[in-house]
């Protein structure tokens, strides 16, 4: 494909890659190892020409291309995986206004002006927009007015303000509104950077028997246990190990990462320092989704203030997917974010291929608190097999949407009473986000551990704790998480690929009962099985659980959506 | 004389398939226990000359202790394995995945395999809506060498393969864009003549549904004269430079209308360079 970049095209690409060598008559590119070396810049190349440029033309993603020796074709590909980047021209500034379940929940309709966009991570505002400004700061609105939407079209930045998000907390968020974020000293003064110097002091070995005897369990979806994959990677003799922050939080109705990361990046930091010193990595990456650029900017900021820790932050691309780890690493070696089969393990061989660890923001800074108080004082909080604090995200119909800090065990009814209860009749919650399951008014009593929300066929997935009361539809509730998955799909596999759009348009003719609603059900009963037994990953995997169990509890009854 | 390939001593994986004790060697898969077995399991985006992506997932089997199923072309077998083949939730994942595609893809000129695997385990594509979505579209003609049909096309990744790193190393293609709407594309959907093809063919030599088919071969189905049945194979060399690539001619009325290459031969692995899969004109010029 003929096509040359401009001038502006080849500075922005140039200001990430450096200026490109002085041509000298021969035609050497070093060959293949330099291309492979090279590929993992892929992405942040491609995000430097949309940031600058507003999109991403032929010519400039010849010149990316040229840069790094990948073929255009190949790039292409890599460019069309992820919604925040455009190889079509448009307009300079782009509102990406959420229209999820949270935010319908809340009432919010508001996309006037804007794209449509999947859960912003920004739930207990009620409302949100991510900003795209080429050739300026991509910036958050939330909650967001049509007003303000129409102001930032037209280039206004609105003055940052929002709404307290902490609602109730404990060990783990006690720094959060009262250390200065930007503040090195600040975080010292609260009692920073203690729990890396005792972890260097004390070894890797001990960290990992610490972390064991914590019983920290993985706080993204999966609840495995954080030593033992920690132990796993550090026994591997290949090198170079990898450490790898999953900062991709995008389950719908998730914003506890966000909020740490914001308001205390360096306990983040400092916890990816920890880990990365118990596992021998050469080296860590902070994959940080794309419409997060507050937590990235601060994670970037507090990154140098830790000596001896070679560490890097990566931006998303605006894909769902690059949260399930081997999509993950795929995207940061430059490549679509398509998930890998498994086995091999991260641990033995995941990213470029090397053991690899990889952690939630939110299981790593319980890290902290079990490198300074010990694994079994961790391990005394909460129950057997579910220890810990634990964060809420708590959103729809609650009287006091936010972050809620709990220790394992509390109750569906305790957290809801503590959020203010529901106004009105209490008809479902959805615990554990797009991936997870609506449960009904008669399990409230169920205590939120692993195991308890199991015993009802349910999951704590990312933390995510849903309410809905009478006034919702439940029918675009059901719709939107459908489409939710019909959206993310990678398309690598078919049952995901093809079952996620059947899903959807079943669900259409459940909701307009044109015909017998049992035998509608069953056709989605029967796409839920190969979804959850043949998907690669888990998002098809668990992309039947929220609609199927919407059927099962009748909420979608009278709902004509 | 036929070159045998000599490799390391492998050691010996005993595992069980549905129950009887089989004996393996490290390595292999168990797609390749088992086709040693005779048993018949369908695939779509495994070949023996690429690299398993695990894709399409009309492979899998059930394994004691795994969650979910595993796909069996890349899966390699462990000492000890309990392997299911034939259980209801294969029978029925390998339905579904059948019954999704041909619900959403043309797969009328896909191998005659594939009807057998759709009648066998029960797929029926017509249970969906009537407005369901499909890939639905006009085939894509812009020269006079290849035909790209993705009304075809179940998006198995063996052309990408074929044209990437698993053979050609040309890299024209990629699967672009997410989800449903993803497709096979060049850079932009440029036509190939401005992409980086080389017509070498090995791509439309892996497609299993005749999504990428020879302009010939798409003239003469056109026409109503491509006829099977008339068709004799003869395996050659081809004449056009050193190495020796093994050719078939598939001649059909005394003329040839397509050149492939044995997938088992050493050289070729399947695939062949443009002279050898086009370069044939010469030969029947009357």
């Amino acid at each position: 494909m003929d096509a040359a970049a401009t001038a502006a095209e080849r500075a922005a690409v140039d200001a990430l890659l450096g200026p490109p060598a002085a041509p000298d008559g021969h035609v050497a590119f070093g060959g293949f190892h330099r291309a492979e070396a090279q590929r993992h810049l892929l992405l942040p190349a491609l995000q430097a020409v949309q940031s600058a440029i507003g999109w991403i033309s032929p010519g400039a993603l010849n010149y990316v291309c040229e840069r790094l020796i990948v073929p255009p074709a190949d790039a292409y590909g890599v460019a069309t995986f992820y919604a925040l980047l455009s190889t079509e021209e448009r307009p300079p500034i782009v509102a990406h206004v959420c229209d999820d379940i949270a935010c319908i929940a809340a009432g919010a309709c508001a996309v006037a002006g804007g794209h449509p966009s999947p859960c912003l991570g920004q739930c207990e505002q009620g409302s949100a927009a991510f900003v795209q400004v080429a050739g300026g700061e991509d910036f958050v609105i939330a909650p967001v007015s049509p007003d303000q939407i129409a102001a930032a079209l037209a280039g206004e930045q609105p003055a940052p303000g929002r709404r307290a998000s902490v609602r109730h907390a404990g060990a783990l968020l006690r720094r959060i509104g009262v250390v200065d974020p930007d503040s090195a000293d600040s975080y010292r003064a609260h009692g920073g950077f203690a729990a890396l110097a005792r972890a260097r002091e004390q070894g890797p070995g001990w960290v990992i028997d610490q972390v064991k005897a914590s019983n920290l369990r993985g706080r993204g979806g999966a609840a495995f246990p954080a030593g033992v994959k920690w132990e796993a990677c550090a026994a591997e003799a290949t090198r170079p190990h990898y450490f790898v922050v999953n900062a991709d939080e995008s389950e719908p109705g998730t914003f506890k990462d966000r909020i740490l990361m914001e308001e205390d990046p360096f306990a983040v930091v400092e916890a990816a320092a920890v880990a990365a010193f118990a596992v021998g990595a050469e080296r860590t990456y902070f994959y940080v989704r794309g419409e997060y650029p507050l937590a990235a900017a601060r994670l970037r900021a507090a990154i140098p203030h830790f000596e001896g820790f070679d560490a890097e932050v990566r931006l998303g691309g605006g894909a769902y997917i690059c949260g399930e780890e081997t999509s993950l690493f795929n995207s940061v070696e430059g490549f679509r974010g398509e998930p890998r089969q498994k086995p091999p393990f991260p641990t033995t061989a995941g990213l470029f291929g090397k053991p690899t660890a990889i952690n939630n923001v939110e299981t790593l800074v319980n890290v902290l608190d079990i490198v300074i108080d010990g694994g079994e004082a961790f391990a005394a909080i909460g129950t057997q097999q579910s220890t810990g604090p634990k964060l809420f995200c708590l959103s729809g119909t609650v009287a006091r949407p936010g972050l809620y800090e709990v220790p394992f065990g509390t109750t569906l009814r305790e957290l809801l009473e503590l959020a203010g209860g529901v106004p009105g009749d209490l008809r479902a919650v959805l615990l554990g986000g797009a991936a997870g399951v609506f449960v009904g008014p008669d399990r409230i009593d169920v205590p939120l551990t692993f195991e308890g929300v199991r015993e009802i066929g349910a999951t704590l997935g990312s933390g995510v704790v849903m309410a809905f009361d009478g006034t919702v539809d439940m029918g675009a509730i059901a719709r939107r998480i459908a489409a939710f998955f019909r959206d993310e799909s990678c398309g690598q596999c078919v049952p995901c690929r093809v079952g996620t759009v059947r899903q959807e348009e079943a669900l259409g003719r459940v909701l307009a009962a044109n015909g017998d609603r049992a035998e509608h059900a069953a056709l989605i009963d029967d796409i839920a099985r190969v979804m959850v037994d043949a998907s690669i990953c888990g998002l098809g995997q668990t992309a039947a659980g929220a609609i199927q169990s919407a059927i099962r509890l009748g909420l979608l009854d009278g709902s004509q959506t | 004389m036929t070159a045998q390939p000599v490799d390391l001593p492998r050691r010996r994986v005993g595992l069980t398939v549905d129950g009887e004790p089989v004996a393996a060697r490290e390595g292999d898969t168990i797609l390749d226990v088992l086709r040693a077995r005779g048993a018949d399991t369908p695939t779509l985006c495994y070949a023996d000359n690429l690299t398993p992506v695990n894709a399409c997932r009309v492979c899998v089997v059930e394994v004691a202790g795994a969650r979910a199923l595993v796909p069996s072309c890349s899966r390699q077998v462990e000492e000890g394995m309990e392997v299911r083949t034939d259980s209801e939730r294969v029978r029925h994942s390998r339905r579904m995945v059948l019954e999704l595609l041909g619900s959403s893809v043309d797969l009328s000129r896909a191998s005659s395999e594939l009807g057998g695997w759709m009648e066998g385990y029960g797929a029926d594509p017509g249970r969906y809506s009537d407005d369901r979505a499909n890939v639905a579209q006009p085939p894509k003609i812009h020269d006079e060498l290849y035909v790209r049909d993705y009304a075809r096309c179940i998006l198995c990744y063996k052309c990408v393969e074929a044209c990437g790193d698993d053979a050609q190393n040309t890299f024209a293609i990629t699967a672009a864009g997410r989800g449903f709407d993803a497709t096979i594309a060049t850079e932009y959907e440029v036509v190939l003549t401005e992409s980086a093809c080389v017509y070498c063919g090995n791509c439309i030599g892996v497609c299993p549904t005749g999504a990428l088919i020879f302009k010939s071969e798409f003239d003469m189905r056109a026409a109503g004269t491509w006829d099977p049945d008339a068709q004799t194979v003869t395996r050659t060399i081809c004449p056009y430079c050193g190495v020796g690539c093994n050719i078939e001619l598939w001649v059909q009325d005394n003329a040839i209308v397509k050149v492939t290459s044995p997938l088992d031969h050493s050289v070729t692995n399947g695939h062949l360079c443009i002279k050898g899969r086009f370069g044939f004109q010469h030969v029947q010029n009357r």
